[in-house]
């Protein structure tokens, strides 16, 4: 439950005007809602928790990158819900999980407090190593490095423009390596 | 790369795709665009087309291929969402309903010696290779529009994409045909219609995987 109410819908549609603070506050939200559910549901089919982040990456990535496939006149939370089903499926039988899989429509509490295991590593690091050196490079500054599009675009002497082009790029290469990959 | 690292390159990108609904219109604008081209340029439209337009049968013919065109559309733009929901199959199956209509009203209308002459037309085979080709552009359009949405089931959206260009097809395909007997549409028109939809829903399966 809730310690401070906030409209998810409301978060996405803010950050559709181009609110990245907002945008930020959402996926973070996200991330501890999936994080939990995904967890839930491996224990539930009795699967370690060691693919959970994984499977919370590929969705957010999904999320994020299928964001104009939410109509801002419906609620955010069945979208998400339907968006993290998809790829939970997805990432199981990527896994040789075959037997029927007993995942219901995701009906948990969209809004967790966040908890603690933000910082486990998902499989993201291999995958990246799997894309073209320039993707991988713009990935790795602006995420691992903590560089902002500008910066990134002066120490290769691009454009901001030309710098957030290639990343959008870049992390439709990355869920394609996921769609891919077959641990 | 963990997950607050990821956000932070999420944030940091603000390229937001156009929605699937304008995409898919102007798909369907393009795709049909070319097809009509296609059709003039070649086998043209039927030189009769004004006087056409004042018959029943041909009107009818249209306006069913129209509907199918209609439904599909509204089909297709809720197929591509992951809440997407089907159409109810009542009003998919319409089309089909006013056209077995309209073969009985046909039978009642014409003797029966010319009921042969009006099923084989004029035109069979024409219309089973020319619909497929005037089917091709759109489908090839929609599917490219279709590719960045996110659809809940890929199959039965990409069987939408078949019904909705195998629609823009044939009612092209219709303005060319001289053929407006009901019994002709139900039969060279489904069995041209049919395959476009199968494949189409097989590539779906695959090429809109997301």
């Amino acid at each position: 439950m809730l310690h401070k109410p906030v409209d998810l819908s409301e978060l996405m549609r803010t950050a559709n005007r181009g609110d990245a603070a907002a945008y930020r506050t959402l996926l973070e939200a996200l991330s501890s809602w999936l994080r939990i559910v995904v967890r839930r549901r491996l224990e539930r089919i009795n699967r370690g928790p060691e693919d959970v982040e994984d499977i919370v990456q590929e969705t957010l990535l999904a999320v994020h990158l299928k964001r104009h496939t939410w109509s801002e006149a419906d609620p955010l939370e069945p979208w998400v819900r339907a968006i993290a089903h998809h790829k939970l499926i997805d990432a199981l039988r990527r896994r040789g999980f075959r037997e029927h899989i007993d995942i219901d429509e995701l009906t948990d509490e969209l809004s967790v407090p966040p908890d603690a295991e933000s910082n486990a590593v998902g499989d993201c690091h291999r995958l990246l190593k799997t894309l073209p050196d320039k993707h991988r490079k713009i990935i790795e500054a602006i995420a691992i490095q903590g560089q902002t599009a500008r910066e990134f675009a002066n120490s290769i002497g691009s454009t901001e423009g030309a710098v957030r082009v290639a990343l959008h790029r870049a992390l439709k290469l990355l869920a394609k390596a996921y769609r891919r990959d077959e641990p | 790369m963990n997950t607050n690292e990821l956000i932070d390159a999420l944030a940091t990108d603000t390229n937001r795709e156009p929605s699937p609904t304008r995409s898919i219109i102007l798909a369907v604008s393009l795709g049909s665009a070319i097809s009509f081209i296609g059709l003039v340029a070649t086998i043209g439209l039927r030189e009769d087309l004004g006087a056409a337009l004042y018959t029943w049968r041909f009107d009818l013919k249209l306006a069913v291929l129209a509907l199918i065109l209609a439904l599909a559309f509204i089909d297709a733009l809720k197929l591509v969402r992951p809440t997407g929901q089907h159409l109810p199959g009542a009003l998919n199956s319409l089309p089909m309903l006013i056209l077995l209509s309209a073969v009985c009203l046909e039978l009642t209308l014409l003797p029966a010696d010319v009921w042969h002459s009006s099923l084989i037309g004029s035109n069979a085979v024409l219309c089973l290779v020319a619909i497929p080709a005037l089917s091709l552009a759109p489908l090839l359009s929609i599917f490219v529009a279709m590719r960045s949405a996110a659809p809940r089931c890929p199959m039965s959206t990409g069987a939408a994409a078949g019904r909705l260009a195998a629609g823009i097809g044939a009612l092209l395909y219709g303005l060319h045909c001289f053929d407006d007997s009901p019994l002709f549409v139900i039969t060279w028109y489904t069995l041209a219609i049919v395959p476009i939809v199968g494949i189409a829903a097989i590539y779906g399966r695959f090429w809109l995987r997301w």
